[in-house]
C-alpha cells in the first residue's frame, strides 16, 4: 500500500494566531495528506522530537510574532543535531522579503507569505514528496 | 409595521417588480456577505413585517438602544480616537504615544509583546526573539514609568490589551498614577481582561479558565471600590472575528461571553448593577459593511435585553452596550498596501454608523510588520476624515428604517439567539470551550472563507483578481532591533540587584498566601509591583497556585 505523505504543522513560539495553520491543516487533509497539527506554542525542542517520532516528510510552521529570524533556525539546527536533516522545513506568516532569502539560505526550502493559496501549498507539497 | 393597505399596495408591486426582473439581466455570481449570508436582491417594507418600533428600533438613549446608547451620540462627543500602539520597548512606544498624540489621537491604547501577554520576563527562555516585536516589552513598574513619561494619567484614558495577567499590568497602571499623584478613582480606561475569548481564539491563556474568572472578579470587586471610572472587561469579539468568525458568530459568541462574566459576578456574590456599567465591548469591523453596521446595532439591543430581562439588572447603565472598535486586521493583503488604507476607511465608516464608542485604524503596513509612523499617520487621519469632514456624524444612526438594514439587524439577533441556546444545550461557555465548540465552528468558517477566495466565488483585490504579477512593494516596513531584547534583559538583571529584594520576597510570599486563600488578590499583586516585583515573578507564583492551562489541538 502506499504511503501517504506526512506533515507535522507547528505554531513556534508564543503566538497564537492559529487561522492560517488550522486552514492549512484542513486543506491539506483534504487533499490527502496526512496532517499532524501539534498545536501552540511548541518549543523548538517539542516540534523536532514531534517530527521524528511520527517519521513525518516535513514541517511546516507558521509564525506571526517576528520571531521567526530566532525560530526556523533552531529548528533546522536541532534537525541537524539529531541527524535529522531529511526531514523538509517549509513555512509562512508574516516575513519581510529579505528576511526570507536569509532563511532560505538557512535551510528553510520554501516560505509562503500572505496571500498564498492553499493550493499552491498542497502542490508545493506534492511536488516535493511525490505521490508516496 | 404595515397597514393592511400599504401591505396589500407593497406585495402587489412587489411581484411586478419580481417579474421584471425575472426578465432582466443578472449576472451568474454569488450574491454572499463577507459572512457567507446570502442577500437578497432588494428589500422592501414586507421585510419589516413583525418589528414593533419601540420594542425594536425606538430613539438614541432609550432602551433597547438599538439607535445608540447615547441621546446626542457624536453631536454630543465624537468616538474616542485610540490607534492601538507599542513597540520595542516603553521608551521606543513612550516616543509613539507623543507622536500620535501630537497629531490628535484622543486616547491611548497599549499593545504588549508576546511575552509581557503570556506572563514571561523578558529574560525568560521562551521569550527569545519574541522581545517587543509585536508590541512593547513590559517586565516591571520601572519599565511603565517610562511607557507613560510626560503622559498625565488622569487627563487621558487609557486601553490596555491585556487579558491573562491583566490586574498585574493594570497594578502597574495603578501604581505609575499614584506617583504622578493621580488617585485611582480618577482614573479612566479600560483593560481587556477577558480570558474567555483567549480560550476561544486569541489563545494567549496562562492559567486553567476557573481561577481566570476569578482573577477577573476580583479585578471587578476591587474596582467598584477604588477605580470606578475604569472598564473592567472589554469583552472581545476582534479575535474570534479575526480567527476566521462570521459576523454572526461574533456577535453570538462575544455576547455569550459578555452573559458568562455577569453569572460569574452575580455567582461571586456582588451586585449585579455595580459592575455591569464597567463591563464594555470589542468588536471587529470587517468588510462587509452593512451586515457589519447591523451587527452592532443588533449587538446593543441584544444585551439590553438580556441584562434587563434575564439578569434583572435595574440600572439603565447595566442595559447599555458601549464598544471600542478595530477594523478588521485579516482584511489586508500584503498585495497593493496602499488599498489598505481604502478598506480600512469603509470598515471605520461602518463602525461610526454602527455607533461605536471608540475606533482604532488598522495601518496600511500591517500585514507586513508594526505600523510606521506614516502608516500610522494615514491611519489615525482616516479617522479624522470620517469624524469631520464626510458630514456623518451630524446625524445619529442615519441607517435606521431602511428595509435591508433593520432586516439585517433582525437576522443577526435571531442567529444569535440561536447560538445562545445551543451554548445553553452544550452547557455553557466553559463547557464548549472544553469540547472545543467554539473553536472548531470558528475554523469551519474560516476554511470555508478561504475556499471562496480561492473559487473566485469572493474577490479580494491583489489576491485573486486584478493581481500585478512583478508587483514590488514599496513602503518602508518597521524593524524592531534585536538589540532591543538584549537591552530588556540587560535592565531586568540591574533591576534585581539594586531594588529592596527582600520587600520582593515578602509580598510574593503574601500573594501566594491571598492566591490561595478566596480574599481579593488586586491588592497583593499592588503590593508586589510597588516595589518593582516582575510580571515573570508574579505569574510563576500564580502558576504554582492555580497551574497552567493547556489546549488539546483542534482543528
Amino acid at each position: 500500500m502506499k504511503r501517504k505523505i506526512r506533515i507535522l504543522l507547528a505554531k513556534p513560539g508564543l503566538d497564537g494566531h492559529d487561522r492560517g495553520i488550522k486552514v492549512i491543516a484542513a486543506a491539506l487533509r483534504d487533499a490527502g495528506i496526512e496532517v499532524i497539527y501539534t498545536g501552540l506554542r511548541q518549543t523548538p525542542e517539542q516540534i523536532v522530537e514531534a517530527a521524528i517520532q511520527e517519521d513525518v516528510d516535513g514541517i511546516g510552521m507558521s509564525i506571526l510574532s517576528g520571531a521567526h529570524m530566532t525560530l526556523f533556525p533552531a529548528v533546522i539546527n536541532l534537525l541537524k543535531e539529531k541527524g535529522a536533516e531529511s526531514i523538509v522545513v517549509f513555512g509562512g506568516g508574516i516575513i519581510p522579503d529579505e528576511d526570507i532569502e536569509k532563511l532560505e539560505q538557512a535551510g528553510v526550502d520554501r516560505l509562503f507569505t500572505p496571500g498564498a493559496s492553499t493550493k499552491e501549498i498542497v502542490d508545493y507539497i506534492y511536488q516535493k514528496f511525490g505521490e508516496k | 409595521m404595515l397597514d393592511d393597505k400599504t401591505k396589500n399596495q407593497v406585495k402587489k408591486l412587489h411581484s411586478q417588480w419580481q417579474q421584471q426582473a425575472n426578465q432582466s439581466k443578472t449576472l451568474n455570481k454569488k450574491f454572499i456577505t463577507v459572512s457567507g449570508e446570502e442577500i437578497k436582491p432588494l428589500y422592501t417594507p414586507l421585510d419589516l413585517e413583525g418589528i414593533d418600533f419601540e420594542r425594536d428600533i425606538n430613539f438614541p438613549g432609550f432602551y433597547p438602544y438599538t439607535r445608540g446608547v447615547h441621546a446626542t451620540m457624536y453631536r454630543g462627543k465624537l468616538w474616542t480616537m485610540r490607534q492601538f500602539s507599542g513597540m520595542g520597548n516603553a521608551q521606543q512606544t513612550n516616543e509613539r504615544y507623543h507622536f500620535l498624540l501630537k497629531r490628535g489621537q484622543t486616547g491611548l491604547s497599549v499593545a504588549f509583546d508576546l511575552p509581557t501577554l503570556m506572563g514571561y520576563d523578558s529574560d525568560h527562555p521562551r521569550s527569545r526573539g519574541e522581545v517587543g516585536k509585536c508590541g512593547v516589552a513590559v517586565d516591571s513598574l520601572a519599565d511603565m514609568e517610562v511607557l507613560f513619561k510626560g503622559i498625565q494619567l488622569d487627563k487621558i484614558s487609557t486601553s490596555m490589551t491585556i487579558n491573562a495577567p491583566a490586574s498585574i499590568l493594570f497594578a502597574m497602571y495603578i501604581a505609575v498614577a499614584e506617583k504622578q499623584g493621580v488617585p485611582s478613582e480618577k482614573l479612566t480606561g479600560t483593560i481587556q481582561n477577558d480570558i474567555l475569548k483567549e480560550y476561544i481564539a486569541q489563545k494567549e491563556w496562562i492559567y486553567p479558565p476557573e481561577p481566570s474568572m476569578r482573577l477577573i472578579t476580583d479585578t471587578m470587586a476591587f474596582c467598584a471600590d477604588h477605580v470606578p471610572k475604569w472598564n473592567t472587561i472589554s469583552i472581545s469579539g476582534y479575535h474570534i472575528r479575526e480567527a476566521g468568525a462570521t459576523a454572526a458568530q461574533e456577535l453570538a459568541f462575544t455576547l455569550a461571553d459578555g452573559f458568562a462574566y455577569v453569572e460569574a459576578g452575580i455567582k461571586a456574590g456582588l451586585d449585579v448593577d455595580v459592575f455591569a456599567p464597567r463591563l464594555s465591548f470589542f468588536f471587529n469591523s470587517h468588510l462587509d459593511f452593512f451586515e457589519e453596521i447591523a451587527k452592532y446595532r443588533a449587538a446593543r439591543r441584544i444585551w439590553a435585553r438580556h441584562m434587563r430581562e434575564k439578569y434583572k439588572a435595574k440600572k439603565e447603565a447595566s442595559w447599555l452596550l458601549r464598544f471600542h472598535t478595530q477594523t478588521a486586521g485579516c482584511s489586508l493583503t500584503a498585495q497593493q498596501p496602499e488599498n489598505n488604507i481604502i478598506r480600512t476607511a469603509f470598515e471605520a465608516l461602518a463602525g461610526v454608523l454602527g455607533g461605536t464608542q471608540s475606533l482604532h485604524t488598522n495601518s496600511m503596513d500591517e500585514t507586513l510588520a508594526l505600523p510606521s509612523d506614516h502608516a500610522v499617520k494615514i491611519a489615525l487621519r482616516t479617522q479624522q476624515i470620517i469624524a469631520y469632514e464626510i458630514g456623518v456624524a451630524n446625524t445619529i444612526d442615519p441607517l435606521a428604517g431602511s428595509y435591508f438594514v433593520e432586516a439585517m439587524t433582525n437576522k443577526l439577533e435571531e442567529q444569535a439567539e440561536k447560538y445562545f441556546e445551543e451554548i445553553e444545550r452544550r452547557g455553557g461557555v466553559l463547557k464548549c470551550i472544553e469540547q472545543g465548540y467554539f473553536q472548531r465552528e470558528i475554523a469551519k468558517s474560516a476554511y470555508r472563507y478561504q475556499k471562496e477566495i480561492e473559487s473566485k466565488d469572493r474577490i479580494v483585490v491583489g489576491i485573486n483578481d486584478f493581481i500585478e504579477p512583478d508587483e514590488e512593494i514599496k513602503i518602508p516596513i518597521v524593524y524592531i532591533d534585536p538589540q532591543v531584547e538584549k537591552d530588556q534583559c540587560a535592565s531586568l538583571k540591574k533591576l534585581r540587584e539594586t531594588r529592596d529584594n527582600d520587600k520582593v520576597k515578602r509580598s510574593l510570599e503574601n500573594l501566594r498566601k491571598v492566591a490561595e486563600g478566596t480574599d481579593n488578590t488586586v491588592p497583593a499583586i499592588l503590593d508586589c509591583v510597588r516595589c518593582y516585583t516582575t510580571e515573570g515573578e508574579i505569574v510563576d507564583v500564580l502558576r504554582g497556585v492555580f497551574g497552567e492551562y493547556q489546549e488539546p489541538p483542534f482543528f
